[in-house]
């Protein structure tokens, strides 16, 4: 256990190194970070509103930014290992497939929780300027945090679909976008009523707006642990068929 | 050490490997030998557990590789085709990496990669990184993964490819080298390097085995193995021919070239001649006649000419179907 452990750790330290060690990474943070910035205070009318709260003018646009924000993350976590034959190596090494599956995904987890946690400035002009609710905020957080997984779980099944980063770009761009149409209120409005209750609750948007309003619902929990496990689970199944060729 | 049993592989209706049986023992260097596409690299990555087999059997060290395969990876050093790496680490990090995922910490990962760099001359570029490397640095950084374990077996595919003559060999001798306390297999196109490096050597084509026998067996397997080699000045090629003939323990003789008054002859020994009998029988022949030879040998055989009528025959016989 403790082997699988170590391995992981290897895997994911790794990874997480290959982020730092190119200009690409903080590129993405500057982006995140302007994107952030310009939804929250012009798009989200954040001083307009006058509430001292984040909910809708800060993690309201967290499910559209990471739409493209995540897939370019996770992109190239498989499909660069399939150019670059290093899958072979990597495979070879004593370690489980699901060692590196998990390695790698705690890696670029933690890279979007890093970039995250840097829109902290955002919370300490909330609660400066007035009584903000911090356990609302916290929820905010872990909900966005959730999301991001669930998002990046999705890319990294898709990058090991492709050699190609780009289309596993274009691919995990697609599936996210169907999670989060199926919550979206102009497109569940076209469904008839007895589908709706079946399409919202798979999507991403419905059971990121409880977390979003301050609930840390168990249902919530399940729904991202679900996506994210079955996600990395596909992933598991196509490293496994490219391996049976 | 490595024991494979009627291996096989489909991809799709192509059987890429076909029913491929054979062991390596410690102490051994197998050279893998095939035209292009003849199941080689297939066969290495089932060995190495990188692709499963269809039917069929791989062990390593005791270790069948598709039920209790991180043991028998353990085991392993594999240098895979086309040496991969990751090219955005430095070449001190990519070994590090790899060394920790083979459960080396601390002073003993130190040692073991520094060891692996200066065993395949990567001091030079050690802080570099690898995507700044030319081809042979990068085929000795993915060399050097191989071994920093000190595995007990070492599976090899072209480990030579893309080096320059000097390199090759370097690694040919480090292969050489590591070969008596290991079980090595290498895969080559190579034919000098098979009779330079290997203890035996298997060729491969369409997915079976062909031949598999020490460089000298393979070579007597050869049309010239055993035949004498002649070379005279001053005599006319028929007289040659007609009186290598019928020397004892000849078969037949030929005119290999006749050159500016020199005649290069061969003569084929008669089924069942003992090796040197043949010689010396020419070699009296020529004193008797007072022939002028400038040379005199009994050909070994050449493995180029027994890889090629093995290989060639294969395909011509599926083209008759």
């Amino acid at each position: 256990m403790s082997d699988a452990l170590q391995n992981i750790k290897t895997i994911c330290k790794r990874e997480l190194n290959g982020y730092f060690a190119s200009p690409v990474a903080y590129v993405f943070i500057v982006i995140w970070l302007l994107l952030n910035g310009f939804f929250t205070f012009s798009l989200g009318g954040f001083f307009e509103m006058g509430q001292a709260s984040l909910t809708m003018s800060f993690f309201r646009w967290h499910p559209w930014l990471y739409l493209f924000l995540v897939p370019s993350v996770g992109m190239r976590l498989w499909s660069e290992e399939r150019r670059l034959h290093t899958l072979e190596l990597l495979l070879t090494m004593p370690i489980t497939p699901w060692q590196a599956i998990v390695g790698k995904f705690i890696a670029s987890w933690l890279f979007l929780i890093i970039a995250l946690a840097l829109t902290f400035p955002v919370v300490i002009t909330v609660c400066y300027l007035g009584d903000a609710d911090l356990g609302e905020i916290f929820s905010g957080y872990v909900g966005s945090a959730l999301l991001a997984g669930g998002y990046l779980a999705v890319t990294s099944m898709t990058s090991a679909m492709t050699r190609n980063q780009v289309i596993s770009f274009i691919v995990s761009v697609v599936v996210c976008f169907f999670l989060l149409l199926s919550g979206f209120e102009p497109v569940t409005d076209l469904l008839p009523n007895s589908l709706v209750g079946i399409v919202t609750s798979l999507s991403s948007l419905t059971h990121f707006i409880a977390f979003q309003k301050g609930v840390i619902d168990s249902r919530d929990l399940i729904y991202f642990g679900s996506l994210i496990g079955f996600s990395l689970f596909l992933n598991g199944v196509i490293i496994r068929n490219l391996r049976a060729g | 050490m490595i024991k494979v049993e009627n291996l096989e592989k489909h991809f799709g209706t192509k059987r890429a490997v076909a029913g491929v049986t054979f062991s390596v023992e410690r102490g051994e260097i197998l050279g893998f030998l095939g035209p292009n596409g003849a199941g080689k690299s297939t066969t290495m990555r089932m060995i190495t557990g990188f692709i499963p087999p269809t039917a069929g059997r791989v062990s390593v060290g005791g270790f069948d590789m598709v039920e209790n395969p991180i043991p028998a990876k353990k085991l392993i050093g594999y240098l895979p085709e086309n040496a991969p790496s990751y090219t955005d680490m430095t070449v001190y990090g990519f070994l590090a990496f790899c060394g920790e995922l083979r459960g080396l910490r601390g002073d003993d990962l130190k040692k073991s990669v520094h060891r692996a760099i200066e065993m395949c001359f990567l001091e030079p570029v050690m802080h570099q990184s690898v995507d700044t490397l030319s081809k042979g640095y990068r085929h000795r950084t993915c060399l050097a993964q191989s071994i920093l374990h000190d595995p007990q077996v070492l599976i090899l595919d072209e480990p030579t490819d893309g080096l320059d003559p000097n390199q090759k060999h370097e690694a040919r001798q480090l292969i050489r080298r590591m070969g008596e306390k290991k079980a090595i297999i290498f895969s080559t196109h190579i034919l000098e390097e098979v009779e330079a490096v290997c203890t035996r050597a298997i060729i491969i084509d369409r997915g079976r085995i062909v031949a598999n026998g020490t460089p000298q067996e393979l070579k007597a397997r050869s049309e010239v193995a055993g035949a004498v080699s002649l070379r005279v000045i001053g005599v006319a090629g028929d007289t040659v021919k007609s009186r290598l003939a019928s020397v004892t323990g000849a078969s037949k003789a030929t005119i290999v070239r006749e050159e500016g008054g020199s005649v290069w002859a061969r003569a084929y020994p008669a089924e069942g001649s003992v090796n040197g009998t043949l010689a010396r029988g020419i070699a009296e022949v020529c004193v008797k006649e007072g022939w002028k030879f400038e040379e005199l040998h009994t050909e070994e055989g050449r493995l180029d000419e027994v890889f090629r009528s093995i290989t060639w025959s294969e395909t011509a016989k599926k083209g008759d179907k």
